[in-house]
């Protein structure tokens, strides 16, 4: 601090901030707090009370929508929900980090051009993506042609309406995501750490698994998380490319809100969605304060191009 | 890409998975035929169809009043937001809470907002998915806008304080030219989300006021048509030029 700084001045600098703090962040924490948080919450208070007739509520306490979840029919669409999703990440890791790796080694204007289209599509409408695939996997459609036409199979074959082209939907929704967190993590990385291993005589294979995986092992999690959650609680690409065979929870809890007017249950299955993503953050968030205790910076850098 | 190695695998194959699908419609919404898979000829014939169908142009008018409503409240509230939080708060809390509404899952916030929307008695309809588009769309607004403030200097902001000028006159004189392309830039993607945003417009809509994604939900889930080709090509090209002025505007990407 300069040497003419006062008390008073010093007041006068804290009053500012009060100010600042007012003007600036009141309105928009009060609108996330009206509009997202006491929303999520009351999903959080809805499932230990009892369903209305119509929808709504009955303010009566109970904990059968818990018991509830614990049903066969229903754990098994929450475990089917996690292998999907999980399927999912896996394959989106496999081709995006990569691709990521790619991105990095390219010239620096064409980095920029490269990010650019990997973005372009996940900004561009969600329907219109998912019903793409319905045109390319249906049975007239092009890749059966093609393969029937290079005498691969000799006739259509059943790929629409698969598990296979949900998860295929799913990668294709969210493979942006995986990207650029990776790819941020693998731009950050000091590359004399690589060089250093390999004059210590590690193989080029030795030196990635020791070296770049687990130090951009913050930047996975992250790309993990936002394709595993989102793919979790959606129920278009099921319904569209599933063709109403493959139950997710996100099927579920849309069902529950909207078709069946149990609230309380469909509440009890949206939580089981929020404390995964909150448990899967608690663990990306330690693993980074691990590596280099930047985590956060992460999070809210991606949101910007998420 | 020539020193790109076997990583040129990966990289090309990510590139044609990316934009085949989208090469498809784009190519088929041109297709004579009514089938949308057998290619028979050039045709133009889609784009009057789309032009004329009723459903599809009240859904599109619905989703510009949500889209330019929302576009403008998100806008003001998330500058003024990013300003607060690295300005006055600098703290990592509040800013992780400010950008909580661009990571929470849709279809969670989707049904907190109708079983708020709800309680407190307020009618479904256009101006509650607005006010739900908002609370995202603030998100990234302030997203956008706080990556820029961190890379600009805040001696001129000091200087104007110290030289007695008050938070206001700070904030107009100094501070908002400075944001200005991340403003418009954050301003533009919430108009591309909003406009293309189902899940939280399916909840939180009346039943007589659908937006355009609720249309085309209810088209697709009954079959494809050539028409939603058509519109697909139109929506795409929409998105496309907003994101890439976007970038344009701020060089988004340099701050990866």
């Amino acid at each position: 601090m300069s040497a003419s700084t006062t008390q008073s001045g010093r007041g006068a600098a804290r009053r500012r901030a009060l100010t600042g703090r007012a003007i600036f962040a009141g309105p928009g924490l009060l609108y996330i707090t009206l509009f997202m948080t006491i929303p999520v919450l009351l999903v959080l208070v809805y499932s230990f009370f009892q369903r209305g007739r119509f929808g709504g509520i009955v303010w009566e306490f109970t904990l059968e929508n818990y018991v509830r979840a614990f049903e066969p029919v229903y754990l098994n669409v929450l475990s089917n929900s996690l292998v999907i999703a999980g399927t999912t990440t896996v394959f989106a890791l496999v081709i995006g980090y990569p691709t990521a790796y790619a991105i990095t080694r390219l010239p620096k204007r064409w980095r920029t051009v490269a990010l650019v289209l990997v973005v372009l599509p996940f900004w561009t409408n969600f329907l219109i993506r998912t019903y793409a695939w319905i045109v390319l996997l249906n049975s007239e459609g092009p890749i059966n042609s093609s393969l029937v036409d290079a005498g691969i199979i000799s006739a259509p074959i059943g790929l629409l309406y698969t598990p296979g082209a949900v998860i295929v939907g799913l990668v294709y929704a969210y493979l942006p995501l995986v990207i650029l967190p990776v790819y941020a993590s693998i731009e950050r990385l000091d590359r004399q750490l690589i060089e250093a291993a390999s004059n210590l005589g590690a193989s080029r294979v030795r030196a990635f698994f020791d070296v770049t995986l687990p130090l951009t092992l913050p930047g996975v999690m992250i790309g993990a998380i936002f394709v595993f959650v989102p793919s979790l609680g959606n129920f278009v690409v099921p319904e569209l490319l599933g063709g109403g065979k493959t139950v997710m929870v996100g099927n579920l809890i849309r069902d529950q809100f909207l078709e069946a007017r149990d609230w309380p249950f469909g509440a009890v299955l949206a939580l089981f969605v929020i404390s995964l993503l909150v448990i899967l953050f608690a663990i990306q968030a330690a693993i980074s304060r691990r590596i280099n205790g930047t985590g956060k910076r992460y999070a809210a850098k991606q949101v910007t191009h998420a | 890409m020539r020193n790109l190695g076997w990583l040129r695998v990966p990289f090309i194959f990510t590139y044609a998975f990316l934009y085949i699908p989208i090469a498809v419609l784009v190519v088929m919404s041109f297709n004579a035929s009514k089938s949308p898979f057998v290619w028979t000829g050039f045709s133009t014939q889609w784009y009057t169809a789309l032009f004329n169908n009723e459903l599809i142009r009240q859904g599109f008018i619905n989703t510009m009043i949500v889209a330019v409503g929302a576009t403008i409240l998100a806008t003001i509230l998330g500058t003024l937001l990013a300003i607060g939080v690295s300005r006055y708060f600098r703290s990592a809390i509040v800013e992780a809470y400010s950008l909580a509404p661009a990571i929470i899952p849709d279809l969670v916030l989707a049904i907190g907002l109708l079983a708020f929307f709800a309680l407190v008695g307020v009618t479904l309809s256009l101006f509650s998915v607005l006010l739900a588009h908002v609370v995202f769309g603030m998100a990234f607004v302030a997203a956008v806008v706080i990556a820029r403030i961190g890379q600009t200097d805040s001696s001129l902001e000091e200087a104007s304080r110290d030289l007695g000028a008050g938070v206001v006159t700070t904030f107009r004189k100094i501070t908002l030219p400075s944001l200005a392309p991340a403003i418009i830039a954050g301003a533009l993607l919430v108009f591309t989300l909003s406009l293309d945003e189902f899940v939280i417009a399916y909840f939180t809509n009346g039943p007589t006021t659908p937006t355009l994604p609720i249309v085309i939900y209810s088209m697709v889930r009954f079959g494809v048509t050539p028409e939603i080709n058509a519109l697909a090509a139109l929506l795409l090209l929409v998105s496309f030029t907003i994101v890439i002025s976007a970038q344009r505007i701020t060089r988004l990407t340099d701050a990866v």
